[in-house]
């Protein structure tokens, strides 16, 4: 089964990364764009989907500090 | 007494650290994919860019066999420190608390920076003074320390925040200024600057000197 993990900053934690994405984009002329994040996209396949929330736990996201979301594609 | 410092795969500063504790002891490197920690009384988490900072710094480095080695020794209350990258892969194995984000500025800082010592009894800083201002390069991108709040407050009241960057010297962001902090055991400890870079004054500063000098001191009292 192919999945797909997004891991993106946990909300209340201060995203530079972002901040500096949302501060370019009106330099280059694309107005009205907000609460810009960036984050990590893992995509593998797995035999056993069940398993995905532990590894993201465990290595893929650090929980402190990020959230997940697991997708699975076919 | 002897040091171990750790060698990863992406290590850079071990052999610095390794000069940095001869002065105090004997001190040998520990290859990553060893679990034999070789009889060592401290344990050094050297900087660099384990795993080449793959996934998020510090993330891969938490799985080597020797970290479960280092896991044991501190557990049995054996002094481990994490400089750097170190501190990362010590907060990644969940060995201290909280996690290193990307610096507020998102750019590579190096630069000498002024640490405070906040808490003077543990044995990283039993050479040094409460309030005593240390003066030790910093070198790094993710160096922003992070906590949950009631963690912080927690860690604060428990004298675990052991160093802070002096007023304006904070590089990274760091929330309360924290530049080095411990476990609540207070056997385990990682910092950000790098007192293995500051232990001659040819260099600057020998200010670091004392760190590796207060270990030396606790792994006697340990062993004795």
């Amino acid at each position: 089964m192919r999945a797909r993990v997004l891991i993106r900053p946990k909300e209340g934690i201060l995203d530079p990364q972002g901040q500096a994405v949302e501060r370019a984009l009106p330099a280059l002329g694309f107005d009205g764009v907000e609460n810009v994040h960036v984050g990590r996209l893992v995509e593998l396949d797995v035999d056993d989907t069940s398993k995905l929330p532990e590894m993201c736990e465990r290595l893929l996201a650090n929980p402190l500090i990020e959230d997940y979301e697991v997708l699975t594609v076919e | 007494m002897k040091f171990g410092v750790i060698r990863f795969p992406g290590s850079c500063d071990e052999v610095d650290a390794v000069l940095a504790c001869e002065p105090h002891g004997e001190a040998e490197i520990l290859w990553h994919g060893d679990r034999d920690l070789k009889g060592v009384d401290v344990v050094v988490v050297p900087g660099g860019f384990s795993y080449g900072d793959y996934l998020r710094v510090g993330a891969i480095a938490q799985f080597s066999p020797v970290m479960d080695a280092v896991a044991e020794l501190a557990r049995a209350g054996g002094p481990v420190l994490g400089i750097c990258n170190g501190f990362q892969v010590l907060c990644e194995a969940g060995l201290l608390p909280g996690a290193l984000l990307p610096n507020t500025e998102l750019r590579f800082v190096c630069r000498q920076v002024d640490v405070e010592v906040v808490n003077a009894d543990t044995p990283f800083t039993s050479e040094c003074a409460t309030g005593d201002l240390l003066s030790i390069p910093v070198k790094h991108t993710t160096g922003r320390y992070y906590a949950p709040e009631e963690t912080l407050a927690e860690m604060e009241d428990g004298g675990q925040v052991v160093l802070r960057y002096a007023e304006d010297h904070n590089p990274n962001g760091s929330a309360n200024g924290i530049a080095g902090v411990s476990n609540g055991e207070g056997n385990v400890m990682g910092l950000m600057p790098h007192p293995e870079h500051a232990v001659d004054p040819l260099t600057g500063s020998a200010d670091g000197a004392r760190l590796f000098a207060s270990l030396a001191a606790a792994a006697k009292v340990r062993v004795a």
